[in-house]
């Protein structure tokens, strides 16, 4: 609004030069590799170099293991004591940052959520040891609140002195019997970014927790939703959807979840991965383990909610559930249009970049599609090949010296309890329908032609880029925001919403175009010069009567 | 409920600790570091500290926060940073071009003992630090302390630069401790006002409170240049505000440049700030200006004026030992009654200090060094306050208690104005009684049937 229309004229071999340009020789050849035109390529895409040690100085985006598993994939669940292992700051930053909601504040069961629990580890544990005071910490909180489970979290120094939590908490586990403990060696360095406390966390849950519910759930069409962590009031929406159209959702990884619902995931017929990063590990082990097929759903935008809940009623091949998803899309459809419609004029034929984390650089590209914006730029700050190049690349992933020491650990068919969901007929069937099972295609194939692909974006880089292409939004994280926000580029945060959301499923399609048309059209974006700056020649002076 | 499950029985804690009143060594060193002109903070350890130090602090302040790290891997973390540390100087310098970095250090590097100083001579001797460039360190370790330890190591690091070259600057150092961008221009406007010349550091304001232009600088003109830094060594005296945040950094400016220092009480509330403008008054040898004189007497008739709305109200504190001590004196002096006081950093003397400050009021005053938020919150079960005030983290226990609450300390996450507008001075002083009044005043008229409400107050 008001600005005039500029060209883009760019050749994006030229950009990824300009990026390399001012780096030491070493830094550059490194950062070729991770920088990629992308060629949209009909069979195969170009290869990516990722999932690698971050530079030493470049002021990466990334943070640590520990932040991918207590803070990502523990920290939503309300009903489990979540206990830090280490100096104070490790509990202390993620007390609360992340915004996934529950709804365990509105009823009487346990929600531990707003409380940050530590060890507080002194210079007297890391010479002595922090095991005794562990040990201390756990039954204290067990005392204290009786939860049904506790969580330990080790940190950077815990790994280097040698403390064992894992034999603290079996120790603790069998002196309560009522509760169960276990412990995540999620110390920060392990790995290079969040990435390996996502494995880390679904390797421990799965072999703690997952199986361990006694009740039966019932319910027809029974999913698991996996990698969807309730940012926002996401999961809320997903769930309202799913709710409405009859579908059964057991267990949330780990949005909303309870211990409850982690422990019963093994009862579901299908699973739902959303979050394909961080949490393909446990669909993966699901299915070896019990049967659960997964497939990769999006419930970001209105067409890929649409979509996904058509593959869900595919797969469950059933008259009813798929009449009662065409009704459900087509009555929420309705006012999603009419928004649509609203925005679109205003928002169309605007630019974006997207660099968040492990999905949401892909899922997002939905909702601007729709809102007719195009996405000059993309990249995650800690994903694999596969998820930009798809999954087929997987037996050609090459697992580097910084990652070797995350465990892989082996899962089998479970004697009691494994029980294919469907037969290999009825597999080829859903496949030949192009229900895909197993599969997730990845960025690179969602973006243009001649778009950019950028790993592990730093922020010389996101300057660079901002000022060479001149994006109408710029999306990524609250470190970005405001160093973006001063050169004059409106920036959403995709992790935190900038307090706002849900932005997913149909609801949040609308809360997510009417937060756009807000930002790229806001008039403080106007307000940069003030008058005498505009026009500094014109001074002369003021004759008063 | 939000915080349903804390109990009103206290029972002793010896190893858990619940919801914090403090957090780590290096957030404080990385805005320390923020307060130096051209300066990139750099954090060695694995890159997660560093990204939760930045984004809490751009969370406070709404403004960019720049920092490096070392990013350390498995392998660093058993066989030492060194090579880490050496090529994130070299990229700096390379790719950001700053004036100086000043590294602090994490509980993963002080764990293996990575040793700094040897790292820099070999960064020095390996010409990774281009001519007239900068390397500065302080170790701070998480297990230690707390955020205001790092603080003050960092600020120790600074004062570890001055030099005394043997001809007096004529200025007196202010080293103004964990405050806000607001406060530290404050502190200069009163300077100027009293005509002293002062070198302060570190010195935020300009850096974390920049105006939107178009323009990105990540190194805005803001900061405590480091030849002025250097030349503190040359100084009159040094003002120390706050034992926690300043006093180690003016020892040393003392012992190693001969530069006199006093400690004082960070210049909140009325009694503070007359000491501070008392001694800054002293040292320079100048008298105070009308000027001063002036709002120092708004303060004074604003507490008059409102006197009976402050008389005998009840207050749970939470914060930082410096802040605390002089906001507990300000209550007092205003006739408040500080009842349950936390800070989560160690340290005997700040529980000493407290109960001299509170020693006349009749009514009992629990006080806690190395306490947290879940014992605060039992305390407020047990003996109610009328108001609470401390960091975001407060509004939890506000709204489950129903209780007024006013922000003020760090960290503030959801709310605006203190990189703004001081809290210290008598002008703080007189923004701080605003907001005080604001709150308990609001909430009466919530509170007061409709034949009670009044329109004036």
């Amino acid at each position: 609004m008001g600005k005039a229309q500029k060209l883009v004229q760019w050749d994006p071999h030229d950009i990824k030069d300009k990026l390399l340009e001012k780096y030491p020789p070493k830094v550059a050849r490194k950062r070729a590799k991770q920088i990629m035109v992308n060629e949209a390529l009909e069979n195969s895409t170009p290869e990516i170099t990722a999932n690698v040690r971050t530079i030493p100085g470049i002021i990466t985006m990334r943070g640590c293991t520990y932040a991918g598993c207590k803070g990502v994939i523990m920290g939503p669940t309300s009903d489990i004591v979540n206990l830090v292992h280490g100096p104070i700051g490790c509990s202390f930053y993620a007390w609360l940052t992340r915004r996934n909601q529950t709804d365990a504040i509105n009823d009487t069961n346990a929600n531990y959520i707003t409380y940050a629990m530590s060890t507080d580890m002194q210079d007297s544990d890391i010479i002595f040891g922090g095991e005794k005071k562990l040990k201390a910490a756990i039954q204290e909180a067990y005392d204290l609140f009786h939860p049904k489970a506790i969580a330990v979290f080790a940190t950077c120094p815990v790994g280097l002195i040698g403390d064992d939590i894992h034999a603290v908490a079996k120790e603790m586990k069998t002196k309560f019997g009522d509760c169960n403990v276990f412990a995540f060696s999620c110390e920060g360095y392990k790995g290079v970014s969040q990435s390996a406390g996502h494995h880390i966390a679904n390797n421990q849950v799965f072999t703690h927790v997952v199986g361990d519910s006694d009740s039966e759930k019932t319910g027809e069409y029974k999913i698991n939703l996996l990698g969807e962590y309730n940012i926002g009031g996401d999961g809320f929406e997903i769930d309202r959807i799913l709710n409405k159209c009859g579908i059964t959702n057991i267990s949330t990884f780990s949005g909303n979840a309870t211990y409850d619902k982690f422990a019963s995931a093994n009862q579901a017929d299908l699973s739902c991965v959303m979050c394909h990063r961080s949490i393909n590990y446990v669909a993966d082990m699901l299915e070896t383990k019990y049967g659960i097929p997964w497939i990769k759903v999006n419930f970001i935008g209105a067409e890929a909610t649409a979509k996904s809940l058509r593959k869900i009623a595919q797969y469950f091949n059933d008259e009813k559930l798929t009449k009662k998803v065409e009704e459900v899309i087509a009555q929420e459809m309705a006012p999603v249009v009419a928004a649509r419609k609203d925005v679109f004029p205003r928002t169309s034929g605007k630019t974006a970049m997207l660099f968040v984390g492990g999905s949401r650089a892909h899922h997002y590209q939905e909702l601007f599609t729709e809102l007719g914006m195009k996405t000059l730029s993309a990249g995650y700050e800690f994903a694999h090949r596969d998820d930009y190049e798809g999954r087929h690349v997987i037996p050609h992933l090459k697992v580097d010296a910084d990652s070797r020491n995350i465990e892989e650990i082996e899962v089998s068919p479970d004697p009691q309890l494994y029980k294919p969901r469907k037969s290999e007929e009825e597999i080829k069937k859903l496949e030949a329908e192009g229900v895909d099972f197993k599969e997730y295609a990845g960025l690179n194939e969602a973006m243009d032609e001649n778009t950019i692909v950028i790993d592990d974006l730093n922020q010389y880089e996101a300057e660079k880029l901002v000022e060479l292409l001149k994006p109408d939004l710029f999306c990524a994280g609250i470190k970005e925001k405001f160093s973006i926000q001063k050169l004059g580029v409106p920036m959403k945060q995709l992790h935190s919403y900038d307090s706002g959301g849900p932005y997913a499923g149909f609801t949040g399609a609308i809360n997510f175009y009417n937060e756009i048309d807000r930002l790229v059209n806001s008039r403080v974006w106007g307000y940069m010069k003030a008058p005498w700056q505009e026009n500094p020649e014109l001074s002369a002076t003021y004759a008063w009567e | 409920m939000l915080l349903r499950h804390t109990p009103q029985v206290i029972t002793e804690r010896k190893a858990l600790t619940i919801n914090p009143a403090k957090t780590c060594q290096p957030i404080g060193a990385m805005y320390a570091s923020l307060g130096i002109k051209g300066c990139l903070p750099h954090s060695h350890g694995s890159q997660g500290c560093c990204a939760y130090h930045r984004s809490t602090l751009t969370r406070h302040y709404k403004e960019p926060i720049s920092a490096a790290t070392s990013s350390f891997t498995e392998g660093a973390s058993v066989f030492g940073g060194q090579a880490n540390l050496l090529q994130a100087i070299n990229n700096i310098f390379t790719v950001y071009e700053p004036e100086a970095i000043a590294v602090h250090t994490t509980c993963l590097s002080e764990t293996i003992g990575d040793d700094l100083p040897q790292i820099f001579n070999k960064a020095i001797k390996e010409k990774k630090v281009p001519p007239g460039k900068t390397l500065l360190g302080a170790p701070t370790p998480s297990y230690v302390g707390s955020h205001v330890t790092g603080f003050s190591n960092m600020v120790k690091a600074m004062a570890g630069l001055a030099e005394n070259t043997g001809t007096r600057n004529g200025k007196i150092n202010i080293l103004p401790g964990w405050v806000e961008p607001s406060d530290m221009e404050e502190i200069k406007r009163i300077a100027a006002l009293m005509g002293v010349k002062i070198s302060i550091y570190p010195d935020t304001s300009g850096v974390l409170n920049t105006p939107l232009t178009g323009k990105y600088n990540m190194f805005p003109d803001g900061g405590t240049s480091i030849a002025e830094i250097r030349d503190s060594g040359n100084a009159s005296g040094t003002l120390a505000l706050g034992e926690w945040c300043s006093a180690d950094g003016a020892r040393l400016l003392d012992t190693q440049c001969k530069v006199p220092c006093s400690i004082l009480d960070i210049p909140v509330g009325l009694k503070a700030t007359d000491r501070f403008i008392d001694a800054l008054r002293t040292v320079a040898g100048t008298s105070v200006p009308d000027e001063i004189a002036t709002e120092r007497g708004r303060l004074v008739d604003l507490i008059s004026d409102m006197h009976q709305y402050f008389y005998g109200k009840k207050v749970a504190l939470v914060g930082d030992p410096d802040q605390l001590i002089s906001m507990t004196e300000f209550l007092v002096s205003i006739d408040m009654l500080p009842v349950h006081i936390i800070t989560g950093t160690p340290g005997k003397k700040f529980e000493k200090r407290i109960q001299e400050i509170t020693a006349e009021l009749n009514c009992e005053v629990n006080v806690k060094a190395k306490g947290d938020m879940f014992l605060l919150h039992q305390w407020i079960k047990n003996e109610p306050v009328d108001l609470i005030i401390g960091n975001s983290y407060c509004k939890y226990i506000a709204r489950d208690e129903d209780i007024p609450f006013v922000r003020w300390g760090f960290p503030i996450l959801d709310r605006q104005g203190h990189q703004y507008f001081p809290s210290i001075g008598y002008m703080g002083g007189l923004r701080l009684l605003e907001k005080i009044l604001n709150c308990l005043l609001d909430r009466k008229e919530r509170d007061d049937t409709e034949e009670k409400f009044e329109l004036v107050l």
